[in-house]
């Protein structure tokens, strides 16, 4: 079953007079554990699309099945809870709170989601280690190279076990080598089960996906499948 | 979220911003402090008025001559006609009254005192022994009117202090012999300097025997009769009694009044009270900026973790826990800022104690109450606004600002 299902999306933003249509006539369909790359020119619709998928934005028409639920009719708070449980966001610029050190960023979710304090610790410290990240638990951001403070957020975007992560440019503020161990390590989530959809300018990082969907003026260009791999798509 | 985690979330928010977190806090706390010392001053005076009133005399109750429908000193209570006078013997039977302790008439005229070659006009009080201990009078010299039948009087003269440095100064005015009108009298004390009492400076009064005053001012009536209770708890009864017991002498007539000390004081302390609220009323304003502040830096905090508001959207954060946990950091700020006041205001109504002793400085309860009361809903009322701005943020354009 497919864990994301776009029909007949629209999107139209009005920027004084004029209207934009910054999606339109998208369809897409995405199995679970697909990973995917979402690549495109400015203004090409990939942000949107990506804000879209992660229920910060509502389409102005076109129905959104997330996990076979209907979730464009839910209320704000509903789609926050949806987004609690089922979705993880990875930011280019990180958006890790500045004051909070590196586990209370990880912990951030689960104590918006209400998880007690106890079992909160032993997720955190579970995932301090997945990610290498045990020395830095008690560090400020601004005490984190970039790829720590990615990792960070990678662990905050994973602790809550989401069925989709969504990666706005990961490799946006990173050097080459730096992206391309993020990447790495958001290959392995993927191949233990989450589905992964990567917004990014970067060919490169957008080949090393299983399916890349072009996006241009709105609308879905091409829809190729490149890694044999992904056959089972 | 729960509610520890919003309290921990806000309380580590405002710890992040200390240079504007402190600047509110101080707003709130100076507000705080200045109702707190302000009052301290408006009830301090009330205190120390009141204190000074109980010096009149403890438990005292005062029947005076005439109808009179307010209570409280006044002038019209001089000149009320009335159609039986107060007497002797009213005042008398008063005395035999179970909840009366003592009595004391008064009657009332000016003369003039003629001793040591020097010639002075006097206001003139008749009374009795007991008008010593009504009063809550002290000796300097000798003793106060001796012990007599009300009816006849020895020619004894006791002067106020004031009186008694004019025309005897320097020296013992007991033994001396005084001419007071057209009567000769021996002075048998002189009372200590009290200072002005029941609208008579007592240190310019010559008091003697009631039955000679009224023998020289060629009258049968009293001016005043001065009763002490047995008890605060018991001045309500003695007014009673003594109203009826006066109704039932002067042929079922209220032609009396009886006033309380309590009246006089309680028309005071009415006064100061307000006085106190209106000064609390003022500084309150300053409750009102801080609060206005408190809103200010909590719209600048939403501005600035605008991103980061747009960031605990994305993860999950519903719009009333984002409003949650800014009503909290204000709540925070104005708590803080209150305490933090009220630890000012103690201390500064302290400083004043330490300055002025006799000035009891001392902030009123309701006063201290109504001033973090105020702090609080001022600093959550306008919370309010800034945090539903933050819940109701778009995430989208919030994540965009960073």
């Amino acid at each position: 079953m497919a864990v994301i299902q776009l029909a007949g999306i629209e999107r139209v933003f009005h920027l004084g007079d004029s209207e934009v249509h910054a999606l339109t006539h998208l369809d897409v369909s995405i199995e679970a554990g697909e990973y995917v790359a979402i690549m495109g020119p400015s203004g090409s619709g990939k942000s949107t699309l990506l804000n879209l998928l992660g229920l910060l934005d509502r389409p102005n028409t076109g129905t959104y099945h997330l996990e076979g639920r209907d979730v464009t009719t839910l209320s704000a708070d509903e789609q926050a809870a949806v987004r609690s449980k089922r979705i993880g966001f990875i930011f280019q610029s990180f958006h890790l709170v500045p004051r909070l050190t590196a586990a209370e960023n990880i912990a951030l979710p689960m104590m918006l989601a209400g998880i007690a304090a106890g079992e909160r610790a032993k997720r955190v410290t579970q995932a301090l280690k997945d990610f290498g990240l045990d020395t830095r638990a008690e560090h400020r951001p601004d005490q984190l190279s970039g790829g720590q403070r990615q990792r960070v957020a990678i662990a905050r975007a994973t602790v809550m076990q989401p069925a989709v992560l969504l990666a706005d440019e990961p490799t946006g503020n990173l050097d080459r080598a730096t992206g391309d161990e993020v990447i790495r390590l958001l290959e392995e989530l993927n191949q233990r089960g989450m589905t992964l959809i990567i917004v990014t300018h970067d060919q490169k990082i957008g080949s090393r996906a299983h399916r890349q969907l072009m996006m241009e003026d709105g609308a879905l260009k091409s829809d190729t499948r490149s890694s044999p791999a992904a056959g089972k798509a | 979220m729960r509610n520890a985690d919003v309290l921990r979330f806000a309380r580590d928010a405002a710890a992040g911003y200390p240079l504007r977190t402190s600047l509110s806090v101080l707003a709130m706390a100076i507000g705080v402090a200045a109702v707190v010392v302000l009052t301290s001053l408006g009830d301090g005076a009330r205190r120390y008025v009141v204190e000074q009133f109980s010096s009149l005399g403890s438990n005292l109750v005062i029947v005076l001559p005439g109808r009179s429908a307010t209570g409280g000193f006044n002038p019209a209570n001089a000149v009320t006609t009335t159609p039986r006078d107060l007497t002797v013997d009213d005042a008398a039977a008063i005395q035999r009254l179970p909840s009366v302790r003592r009595v004391a008439p008064l009657a009332a005229g000016t003369s003039e005192i003629n001793a040591n070659g020097r010639l002075r006009e006097a206001l003139v009080a008749g009374t009795a022994s007991t008008y010593l201990e009504v009063r809550s009078f002290k000796m300097s010299q000798g003793q106060f009117l001796p012990v007599a039948d009300w009816n006849r009087g020895a020619p004894v003269a006791v002067i106020g202090a004031k009186i008694q440095q004019e025309i005897f100064p320097g020296g013992s005015a007991v033994g001396e012999l005084i001419r007071l009108g057209d009567r000769r009298l021996r002075i048998v004390g002189v009372l200590k300097s009290t200072g002005t009492g029941l609208g008579m400076n007592t240190d310019e009064v010559v008091f003697i025997p009631v039955a000679i005053a009224q023998a020289m001012f060629n009258t049968n009536t009293l001016f005043r009769i001065l009763i002490e209770a047995r008890s605060r708890d018991h001045i309500d009864a003695v007014k009673r009694e003594v109203a009826s017991l006066l109704k039932a002498r002067h042929g079922g007539e209220e032609d009396v009044t009886v006033i309380t000390q309590d009246a006089v004081l309680a028309t005071f302390d009415k006064l100061l009270r307000a006085l106190t609220a209106a000064v609390a009323g003022i500084a309150a304003i300053s409750l009102a900026v801080a609060g206005i502040l408190v809103m200010n830096v909590m719209l600048v905090a939403v501005t600035q973790r605008t991103s980061e508001i747009g960031l605990l959207k994305a993860l999950g954060a519903r719009g009333d826990t984002i409003r949650n946990a800014f009503m909290a950091e204000a709540a925070m700020l104005s708590l803080v800022g209150a305490l933090t006041g009220y630890g000012l205001g103690l201390f500064g109504a302290f400083v004043l104690r330490q300055m002025y002793p006799v000035f009891p400085a001392y902030p009123p309860d309701w006063a201290v109450v109504a001033a973090l009361v105020t702090a609080l809903s001022t600093g959550l009322l306008f919370g309010i606004m800034p945090a539903r701005r933050a819940a109701r943020m778009d995430p989208v354009e919030a994540l965009m600002k960073h």
